[in-house]
């Protein structure tokens, strides 16, 4: 049955006036089949409190803005049914592991820094064709299938304990696209990235708990990514 | 004041793309954008992008004339011939260029890049990455954006994340600069500029009905618009013939490229009924096929009148999971349907804009310095209606042509220009922001935007008129007078997205007022522009662009000729 109301439970937080963080619980006076958390987001903001601050753009669930916490679950609040959280409060808190901007607002920074400190970026290292592309067989090209859909949303880095304790930790989503450019056959850099992902702070530091996994909006397995790259650190020492 | 060489506004397809060549001109570049660049909208492009490379068994005779004449017949001959000829030109080095920067398209059995089907093309030349290319393209792009920052010595590659422009400032005819709200800290700025590149995207969301993300608000397209720069062909706006029922985001023409049916309430496949898409049924022009469906709704053959289905169960689910695995996401959590066993309830629904700042092949504008690329610009190379596949080609050619240009500009004269009136402009802006904070009226700039979309769907959409299009005349008018009566209920300076968002709303309302200004003036149809009181293309009275200036009190219209090259205009038979 279609409830008439719904309560969003939200972490509020602007750090010019607020001590710490505390909830503040709306009410959202009508519900519909297809109603997601965004939306509820939206009409809280518009409808509500203005001061109401969060980040979105796409609302399809491929830009990656969105991501937050949400009963229980790091998730994208754009593909989020109110309905199938199968609870009469939609509890929200922002990503972790990152300083607060304001409310649902947090600073990237950090996450940013670990992508670009594996080179994500093609190195071919061989001579391309003048005109042309580069050949690579369909099943080459399956390869990176399973790699090339991140979206950078850093639900996994939220749900990642030891982000949580080490702030130098590169991360599930460094490794998983630091697999993505391994796995490629046009990448010509083994050697320099293994080397990058064989540090203190890189693979060995994962403690398989598989959350970055289960977290993942886009059924991603950063988790496998891993297990892959320490793999190949070995058989490369070997 | 902050002063960077060049300073592009924008950080999807076209505007990274222009900064990656600015610094490949050894140019010192900002971007700045609205949000960070892997955010913009360019990311939800799915179907592809177009080259006539020859890379399908039925590709062998495609090449640059051909891609140029479909893209100019499906323009019904508005595009800009010059223009159509040097993006189809380029378009193979520009899609080599991204294959050899990583971006993953489909491979065909020789390894080559793959290729199919689109709407309006006469060869499978829509170059993909399964249904999300412009995810894996505007990846690709960032991260060679990425490449080009850490070779940086002295910030030669600078991104401002979550910055607002709010101004461009011209003195003299001269761009000397822009003014933006850093979203988060509420500062406003000063950035003075040897050139700037505007690359802000469409402006599909002064409708309600929109496939596109909720950031494009068409404010990149006023900025230039209050300062001087005239929009072109603004009443042509695409309607995307396939977007899910409720939310209307995007089912790729790529479900029909790989063969998915239209389908109505008895299960026909009606396009057969309609005379312009009977010979090419699914894979007909969007405008064309957008038109059929209403024209099906309108006659009893859709279903709570409002929708039709598409059907891609034949293709099974192996080829869905395969090509098409973004679509099967969005209809499983969007609509709790299968599309390999359930029918896709899709209605038309606004997706592009064909008008926008109007500029040259060079990507010039008729204030020196300033340049525009992508859908915020009109070349035109769409003209009244876009292919599709040529959007994203768009991005990444006249990206690179803005840039080029521009960094030609700043290597040969770097003079830095125009502080007093940068300054004059900061000061305005602030006393703006000043005035709309300590407003005693009462307006919401949130139930204007509802009545701005709910206009723009009912009276300014596929099928218009005089007298619709009148009203929507008043009541933008009136919505406009209301917009000066707002309130902002919250005033903090920090991440105010009450402000920004009441900000944006002026730059939708003048730019849906331009919409409709053109719409009424142009008494026929062609392409997207289709009017019930006059349903032929007049070609003795409208082959021209509109161009739209601002003036203070309203919008001022003029015309200027198309650019006829190689191709005659003729019917546009399908």
């Amino acid at each position: 049955m279609i409830k008439d109301k719904v309560f969003f439970n939200i972490l509020r937080f602007n750090p010019d006036n607020d001590k710490k963080p505390y909830f503040q619980k709306f009410e959202i006076p009508f519900i519909r089949k297809d109603l997601t958390v965004l939306e509820g987001l939206y009409y809280i903001q518009q409808r509500l409190d203005n001061s109401l601050a969060f980040r979105s753009s796409c609302r399809a669930a491929i830009c990656g803005s969105c991501a937050m916490h949400i009963n229980g679950k790091y998730r994208l609040a754009c593909n989020t049914l109110v309905l199938k959280l199968k609870s009469d409060i939609v509890t929200v808190r922002p990503l972790s592991h990152m300083a607060i901007l304001k409310d649902l607002v947090v600073d990237m920074k950090p996450f940013w820094e670990n992508y670009e400190h594996i080179k994500p970026y093609l190195i071919p290292g061989k001579s391309l064709p003048t005109n042309g592309e580069q050949i690579q067989s369909p099943e080459e090209r399956t390869k990176i299938d399973v790699v090339i859909d991140c979206i950078l949303c850093a639900c996994c880095h939220s749900s990642c304990p030891v982000t949580a304790l080490h702030e130098k930790y590169f991360g599930p989503m460094a490794f998983i696209n630091m697999s993505r450019f391994l796995s490629d056959t046009r990448d010509n850099a083994k050697e320099e990235r293994l080397a990058i992902v064989n540090d203190e702070y890189g693979v060995w530091r994962c403690h398989t708990v598989f959350n970055c996994q289960e977290a993942c909006p886009k059924d991603l397995n950063p988790s496998g990514s891993i297990a892959n790259l320490k793999m190949e650190i070995v058989k490369n020492k070997i | 004041m902050i002063y960077h060489d060049a300073i592009v506004v924008g950080g999807g397809l076209a505007g990274l793309r222009a900064a990656i060549e600015l610094n490949r001109h050894n140019v010192k570049v900002a971007i700045i954008s609205k949000v960070h660049p892997i955010r913009s909208h360019s990311i939800a492009a799915q179907g592809g992008i177009n080259a006539p490379l020859g890379n399908h068994p039925r590709g062998g005779y495609d090449n640059w004339e051909k891609h140029a004449f479909d893209t100019v017949k499906g323009s019904d001959y508005l595009a800009d011939q010059d223009a159509v000829i040097r993006m189809t030109k380029d378009a193979a080095e520009r899609i080599y260029e991204m294959e050899h920067w990583g971006c993953p398209f489909n491979r065909n059995a020789e390894g080559k890049i793959a290729q199919r089907p689109f709407g309006g093309a006469g060869f499978p030349r829509t170059c993909y990455v399964a249904d999300t290319t412009g995810h894996a393209l505007l990846h690709t792009l960032y991260q060679q954006t990425i490449k080009y920052k850490q070779a940086s010595e002295r910030k030669e590659m600078v991104i401002y994340e979550e910055w607002l422009v709010t101004d461009l400032v011209v003195e003299d005819g001269i761009c000397v600069g822009v003014i933006a709200l850093d979203i988060i800290s509420g500062r406003l700025e000063a950035f003075q500029a040897g050139a700037v590149i505007f690359a802000t995207g469409g402006a599909g969301r002064i409708y309600g009905n929109s496939t596109n993300a909720l950031i494009n608000t068409g404010m990149g397209m006023a900025v230039p618009y209050w300062a001087g720069v005239p929009l072109k062909d603004m009443e042509f706006i695409q309607f995307h013939p396939t977007t899910l029922v409720g939310k209307n985001i995007l089912i790729t023409e790529g479900c029909r490229g790989e063969g998915g049916f239209l389908l109505n309430n008895k299960g026909e496949r009606f396009l057969e009924k309609y005379s312009d898409s009977k010979k090419d049924m699914e894979v007909a022009p969007r405008d064309i096929i957008s038109r059929n469906i209403i024209r099906e709704i309108m006659t009893g053959g859709g279903f709570d009148n409002s929708y039709v289905h598409l059907d891609l169960r034949h293709l099974g689910e192996e080829k869905i999971i395969q090509r098409l695995p973004g679509i099967r996401d969005i209809c499983m959590e969007f609509a709790a349907v299968d599309p390999a066993k359930d029918l896709i309830p899709v209605q038309p629904g606004q997706h592009y804009t064909m008008g926008g700042i109007d500029c040259s092949t060079e990507c010039e504008t008729n204030v020196k310095r300033f340049y525009a690329a992508g859908e915020a610009a009109c070349v035109s190379v769409h003209g009244a209606n876009r292919l599709g596949g040529n959007s994203l080609l768009d991005t990444i050619v006249f990206g690179a042509i803005a840039g080029s240009n521009a960094a030609g500009h700043v290597r040969n004269s770097l003079d830095k220009k125009g502080e007093g009136a940068l300054n004059n402009a900061l000061k305005h802006a602030e006393q703006r922001i000043d005035a709309l904070c300590k407003s005693a009226s009462n307006e919401s700039h949130t139930d204007i935007k509802i009545a701005l979309n709910k206009v723009m769907d009912n009276n300014v959409g596929i099928f218009r008129n005089a007298s619709k299009l009148k009203e929507a005349v008043n009541e933008v008018k009136t919505l406009q007078e209301r917009y000066k009566r707002i309130k902002i209920n919250y005033t903090g300076k920090r991440v105010n997205l009450n402000l920004v968002w009441a900000l944006e709303l002026n730059g939708s309302l003048d730019v849906a007022e331009a919409v409709i200004a053109g719409a009424l003036a142009r008494e026929e149809s062609r392409g997207s522009h289709f009017r019930t009181d006059f349903p032929a293309r007049d070609d003795t009275g409208w082959l021209k662009h509109t161009l739209a200036y601002f003036t203070p009190e309203g919008v001022r219209l003029d015309y200027k000729p198309v650019n006829i090259g190689p191709f005659e205009p003729k019917e546009r038979k399908y």
